[in-house]
């Protein structure tokens, strides 16, 4: 058994991790929260020269074709570091159901630019609150032109290009769905930016009236393709959780190690031990499940499903553990502005709901595993 | 990544797999299917004779604790391989609850310090199952805290005097051996005055008395020690030196319960999976999704925790403390699995027999026992102080009685 990354992995991982700690330390975080830019530019042109953008999109459409593990890493370093830049929307959501389901001439026109850190990209599914369900989605495609809103969309206000969830008909079944490529920039798009409890991540609410778009992947597949979409995106996500749930725990050790209160390190009082050591708990069984996950991914098994679910609720929850933990072993430090804590706070909750929420997981995770041993 | 055995270790998991499926006692199979955490009983035979059949069987043939050397009864197995068999031996792995201590803790600790005569004479009957053993290490006033103990350990000429008292002791009123650890020097503090030995439990002055347990069973006793001689060479490492001997056992024990501890998440999934409610299917109400899949989260932690572990193995590197993990998880889980278990079978949840209680009482017998696991082998705070300390480094708690004379620390915690 070789349950593990490869020592070339490893490496990738490292060197995405020395890339990021000095290209996106927390100021560079603090500036896109304190509204300079919607996103880091910079940073965002950096990835595509170390070539992270394309590490899964094979080499005939510009990428690296390294793979899905390769992925993995480089996003539990994207999470580490809170890199605030459309990476979740664009190389999880966008390329891969470009890759999943576009047409040739759809893959060759955006994977590259994507690759190369010329597009953002993203998914338009939510119509306000919810969860993913094709029930939700009201905005109507007919005849190849979109009307209707979504929101909230990741990265919204900053894509080029958004890949859009419509309905084509209304029998109540999921073949009702159809996915659609949109060129942002098209004639009757209108995106506006919204106030987000995680500011380093773009949200937007974008209206379409009579916008053209062009089909992705069959007519009737749209819901069918969306859901494997959104149990890769599980998995990678899942790796950004790890990866903040991983640094919010050295935050914690470190600062327990650094503060005195009584004569002591505080790291010397149980009850900080124990808090810190249930973090490394559910660290812990969250990294084990994504790389379950990961393996499933990158082995297109027939596992993913339930794999997916699981490496979700598990890295939620362990970087929601973390991250508001290590605001408590902070005391009130963890709570200025100052401190890098609420970052992480904020990402946390965020990244939490960004897929379809926590208890719509738990769902899909339960319903999966019936279906299996029924089987 | 991948799942795969190298090939040698496929070569090895093929040759364990005929063996055992030629040789293992099949007859108990479904019973041991059945068997939940707390109540591993067979009906139709006496649990002792077919669990040592069973050890001698594999000792015959080679296969009794695979990962020790060939002359002291194993096979001389890589730790990996020592995992293969275990995954192999699978539901028959249960019978070997017995000898868990014997070759989990007792053994080991022979290896490292006995004596090579006394190795080559006592660990081949250790391992074949003829001989069992216990580990006497818990006290009144020293569980926890094992240094605290105050079993007495004289010289005497060529023997060591020893009394006192033990407790928590399980299987002592099985047992043929012990590995026992005793205060040598009351006026040092209290890790420098420690010494290790093994003794012989039919010895003159061992009298063995078992504790009902709070689920009602009886495994674990306590042991009393009158004027029980043992001779100098069976002590195990120097005089004073017991500590790092304890240590020695304490991390073995660690892993041999550490592995591949249940969680109840199988069995709880499987209730509510034929479970019918007022409402329907219990399976397909939200409230009952949710808390089965944050226990089936933390199972799959567990599983490929373990898994990463045993790559980690594979590779040739040592387990650490973070195996401390396997325990403190899933002894809480078996607690909070079994509650809910009872909780979804409303008032009939009371009952416990096996003929009456729902799915043959599994969930009761796993409420009455889960209360140990979070105890025996490290409670759930000393597990969380081994993750602080010796995995996240953080400061050891402060120890109060560190340079104090064994004799000068308090007894009580209230005058
Ligand atoms: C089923 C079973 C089988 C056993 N079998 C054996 C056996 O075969 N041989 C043997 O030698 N022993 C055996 N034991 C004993 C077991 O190792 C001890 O019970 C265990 O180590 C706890 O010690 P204690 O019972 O003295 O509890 P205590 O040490 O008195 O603990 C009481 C409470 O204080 C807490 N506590 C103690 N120290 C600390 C600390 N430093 N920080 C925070 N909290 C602390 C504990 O976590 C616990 O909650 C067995 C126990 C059980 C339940």
């Amino acid at each position: 058994m070789n349950f593990d990354f490869s020592d070339d992995q490893k490496q990738l991982r490292d060197e995405a991790r020395r890339f990021l700690t000095e290209k996106s330390p927390p100021k560079a975080v603090r500036a896109v929260i304190d509204g300079k830019e919607p996103y880091d530019r910079e940073l965002w042109k950096g990835l595509a020269d170390m070539g992270f953008l394309g590490v899964a999109i094979p080499e005939a459409y510009g990428g690296s074709g390294a793979g899905h593990l390769e992925l993995c890493v480089i996003a539990e370093e994207m999470g580490r570091a809170l890199a605030p830049v459309p990476f979740s929307s664009t190389v999880y959501l966008a390329a891969e159901a470009l890759l999943l389901a576009g047409s040739e001439a759809q893959k060759q026109k955006w994977l590259p630019a994507i690759a190369q850190g010329h597009a953002v990209g993203t998914l338009a599914l939510f119509e306000g609150a919810g969860n993913p369900s094709p029930k939700a989605i009201k905005l109507t495609a007919s005849n190849g032109v979109l009307n209707g809103t979504k929101k909230p969309v990741a990265d919204g206000a900053i894509a080029d290009f958004a890949i859009v969830a419509a309905r084509t008909a209304s029998t109540g079944r999921d073949t009702d769905i159809a996915l659609f490529l949109v060129d942002l920039t098209s004639e009757g798009v209108e995106a506006k930016a919204l106030t987000s409890i995680d500011p380093s991540r773009n949200q937007a609410e974008i209206s379409f009236k009579n916008v053209k778009a062009e089909l992705l992947g069959a007519p009737n597949e749209g819901w069918s393709i969306l859901s494997q979409v959104l149990d890769r995106a599980a998995v990678l996500v899942g790796f950004e959780q790890v990866g903040g749930s991983d640094r919010a725990l050295e935050m914690g050790r470190d600062y327990a190690l650094d503060r005195i209160a009584f004569g002591r390190q505080i790291g010397s009082f149980q009850a900080i031990k124990h808090m810190l050591a249930d973090m490394y708990v559910s660290a812990t069984l969250a990294r084990s499940n994504c790389y379950y996950g990961a393996w499933a991914l990158s082995t297109d098994a027939a596992e993913l499903p339930e794999a997916a679910a699981a490496a979700r609720i598990s890295a939620t929850q362990a970087f929601q553990h973390c991250s508001k933990n290590n605001i408590q072993v902070h005391g009130g430090m963890g709570f200025t502005w100052e401190f890098d804590c609420h970052l992480y706070y904020r990402r946390s909750n965020a990244l939490a709901v960004g897929l379809g929420s926590l208890s719509y997981w738990e769902d899909q995770l339960i319903e999966r595993m019936r279906k299996k041993n029924a089987a | 990544m991948n799942f795969d055995d190298t090939p040698q270790e496929a070569e090895f998991r093929a040759k364990a797999r005929a063996w055992i499926a030629a040789n293992a006692p099949r007859e108990y199979e479904d019973e041991l299917k059945k068997a939940a955490l707390g109540r591993i009983q067979l009906k139709s035979a006496n649990i002792l004779e077919v669990a040592k059949a069973w050890q001698k069987k594999k000792a015959d043939a080679g296969w009794a604790v695979p990962h020790w050397p060939k002359e002291y009864g194993g096979r001389g197995a890589s730790p990996i391989e020592r995992v293969i068999w275990q995954q192999e031996e699978g539901v028959f792995g249960k019978l070997g609850a017995l000898f868990i201590i014997g070759h989990g803790m007792c053994g080991p600790t022979m290896m490292a310090f006995a004596r090579e005569e006394h190795k080559l004479r006592y660990l081949p009957p250790l391992a074949s199952g003829e001989h069992i053993w216990c580990q006497l290490f818990s006290e009144p006033a020293g569980g926890s805290d094992v240094a605290g103990l105050r079993t007495r350990a004289e010289k005497d000429g060529d023997d060591w005097v020893i009394n006192g008292q033990k407790i928590w002791t399980s299987g002592a009123h099985h047992s043929d051996y012990g590995i026992l650890i005793t205060r040598t020097d009351p006026t040092v503090p209290k890790h420098k005055g420690l010494t290790m030995f093994f003794l012989d439990m039919k010895s003159p002055g061992v009298e063995v008395k078992p504790i009902k347990q709070a689920n009602g069973q009886a495994e674990f006793n306590e042991v009393y020690f009158t004027d029980v001689r043992i001779p100098d060479h069976q002590r195990l490492g120097a005089v004073g030196d017991g500590w790092n001997v304890s240590l020695t056992t304490l991390m073995n024990e660690r892993m041999a319960i550490g592995a591949g501890v249940a969680t109840g998440f199988p069995e709880l999934f499987d209730f509510v999976n034929n479970l019918t409610l007022e409402d329907g299917p219990a399976i397909e109400n939200p409230a009952v999704r949710s808390k089965l899949a944050n226990w089936a989260v933390r199972a799959s932690g567990l599983r490929y925790t373990s898994f990463r572990s045993i790559s980690a193995l594979s590779k040739g590197e040592r387990p650490g403390p973070e195996n401390s993990i396997g325990k403190l998880v899933a002894g809480a889980m078996t607690q909070e699995v079994a509650t809910y278990a009872l909780d979804l079978q409303g008032a009939s949840g009371v009952l416990n027999s096996p003929e009456d209680a729902e799915v043959a009482g599994k969930f009761q017998a796993m409420l009455l026992r889960s209360p140990a696991t979070r105890v025996e082998g490290g409670t759930d705070e000393i597990l969380r102080n081994i993750i602080a300390e010796r995995v996240l480094g953080l400061p050891g708690d402060i120890r109060v009685d560190k340079d104090v004379p064994f004799n000068k620390i308090p007894t009580r915690g209230r005058a």
